[in-house]
């Protein structure tokens, strides 16, 4: 095989697992919820900006300056909950919607405020590695094992712990639950704050591969949203996969064409999928 | 609020785990389903609630587990009242119930599906002891524990919603129409689980539209119409009542 489009490949499976940890933050919180964090993105942006500023501004080791992020975001996904979604879980999704995306631009206004729009970089890079024919960035290969970590690791909470399997119990069947002794509104701040921590561990991976701005968000935000529709919202398996086909079809495309090509390319395979499985490439 | 603060003590004597419903005035909005129902369970009693389709029934099981607040009446376990608790709070309590229709989580294991049903903090400890006892009760739910609980059969998915139910230790079982949608044979061994979990010391209250079959197995029971009890007795009494026999039981 060309070892330029093996390169391309490698790259896109790396892409992929990056995209992996916000659509599963989503997908959870929605799932859960049934509400639509539209500002996510943002939530993450805030989170490289903690990483950014604990780093290079109050001088931090890198990985304190991570350690900090997640339960900053965490924090973030609690008080979003309190603040403007516990409050509106009764009112139509319309409103939800809303709600969350004029979070989006208070977050992107309150970023620009604090910070201007300046493009601010953590200046952390590892070596590339050369792994047969292909070169990998160490950085972005550190990102994905990073990512898979953490999916494993929310997997097993999921999986084996009381509350995970509760969690997933509600995603399917809100109503019955206080019956088995579950308060809906406990698992509701408890699955918000996961989603932060999510997105706060989606933050370090990024950090260290984009600079950060107020706008950041735009560059990751729309394609983790897509993904998320092609897996089937809530859908936690099907989002992952999703990721990964997602990514290596903006890295394939971008190997072919050109990076804003790239986007085109994956957009349209997007609305093809709609088309033929509006329920998302993975619905059952 | 804490689940743990409503917990009684497992040392509670028997006596005080009556369940006393008194004048309890129900609806959904401006439908109103209760009319003022007075209805008591003590404790080791199996106790029947039968009537027609829209009776109010399912209704009464609701405002019984909390997930509907009576609009009059008072409602009372043990001497406590229910009315200011939590319904995530009852099965720490002892109270639980199997709903309509199962409500199993379809795409949980049996062994998940029982797991839910341990969420009580005060049932976790107990969890690998009582998932033991519900696979005695039903060893084909041991056979199919890691199968997901809507690939069971109806008479299974019955079995394993009951299980579900006794994972969180109850002293009291509600059960909202155990025997709708099955089989006739089915029917007949879930009533025969229901005088098995009886044997073992489980109050059980019971609401059933499988009238005759009902009547077998319980102490007592009340009939609901348009939401009021129209008659209520002995079970081999109300059996016996020509007038029940004729509306209930297909006799002529």
């Amino acid at each position: 095989m060309d070892p330029f489009l093996l390169e391309a490949l490698v790259n896109g499976v790396l892409l992929g697992g990056v995209f992996a940890l916000p659509v599963l933050g989503l997908n959870l919180v929605f799932g859960v919820v049934d509400v639509i964090w539209l500002c996510y993105a943002e939530l993450v942006m805030v989170g490289m900006y903690a990483v950014w500023f604990l780093h290079t501004q109050a001088g931090w080791p890198l990985a304190l300056a991570f350690a900090a992020c997640l339960p900053v975001v965490a924090a973030l996904g609690v008080a979003l909950h309190l603040l403007v979604v516990r409050p509106l879980l009764g009112a139509p999704p319309i409103n939800q919607v809303l709600a969350t995306g004029g979070v989006l631009f208070v977050l992107q206004g309150g970023a620009t405020l604090v910070f201007s729009t300046d493009f601010r970089s953590l200046g952390v890079e590892m070596p590339p590695m050369e792994v047969g024919e292909v070169f990998v960035s160490g950085t972005k290969l550190a990102a994905f094992v990073a990512a898979l970590f953490g999916a494993a690791a929310l997997w097993a909470f999921l999986k084996f712990t009381y509350v995970g399997t509760a969690i997933r119990a509600i995603a399917r069947d809100r109503e019955v639950m206080p019956l088995m002794g579950v308060d809906p509104r406990r698992s509701y701040l408890v699955t918000s704050a996961i989603g932060g921590t999510l997105a706060g561990f989606a933050a370090c991976l990024l950090v260290v591969q984009l600079d950060v701005h107020p706008f950041v968000g735009l560059s990751f935000g729309p394609i983790t949203f897509i993904i998320c529709v092609m897996g089937g919202l809530g859908n936690m398996l099907g989002g992952f996969l999703a990721a990964f086909l997602m990514g290596i079809l903006v890295s394939v495309g971008g190997f072919w064409w050109n990076t804003e090509m790239s986007y085109v390319v994956a957009f349209a395979f997007f609305i093809v999928v709609m088309f033929l499985r509006p329920r998302g490439l993975f619905a059952r | 609020m804490s689940a743990a603060t409503h917990r009684a003590p497992d040392t509670g004597d028997a006596a005080a785990a009556r369940l006393e419903l008194s004048g309890v005035r129900a609806g959904y909005g401006d439908f109103q389903a209760l009319f003022g129902v007075d209805l008591h369970v003590a404790p080791g009693e199996a106790v029947g609630v039968v009537g027609p389709n829209g009776a109010g029934k399912t209704t009464l099981l609701r405002v019984i587990s909390g997930l509907l607040r009576p609009t009059a009446g008072t409602l009372r376990y043990g001497g406590q009242d229910l009315t200011a608790v939590p319904a995530h709070a009852l099965p720490s309590l002892g109270i639980a119930h199997v709903p309509e229709n199962r409500r199993l989580f379809p795409h949980l294991t049996v062994e998940e599906n029982l797991k839910v049903g341990a969420f009580a903090p005060s049932a976790r400890a107990r969890f690998a002891e009582r998932r033991e006892h519900v696979f005695a009760l039903f060893p084909r739910l041991a056979e199919r524990r890691r199968q997901p609980a809507g690939t069971l059969s109806g008479g299974e998915q019955q079995m394993c919603a009951i299980g579900r139910a006794l994972m969180s230790g109850p002293r009291i079982l509600l059960l909202d129409e155990p025997s709708a949608g099955l089989a006739p044979i089915v029917v007949q061994q879930v009533f025969a689980l229901v005088r098995r979990i009886r044997e073992e010391g489980l109050t059980v209250l019971i609401v059933e539209q499988n009238v005759a079959q009902v009547l077998r197995v319980v102490d007592r029971a009340y009939v609901l119409e348009t939401g009021r009890v129209v008659a209520a007795g002995r079970a081999a009494d109300l059996a016996a009542d020509p007038a029940i026999r004729r509306s209930y039981l297909g006799m002529h």
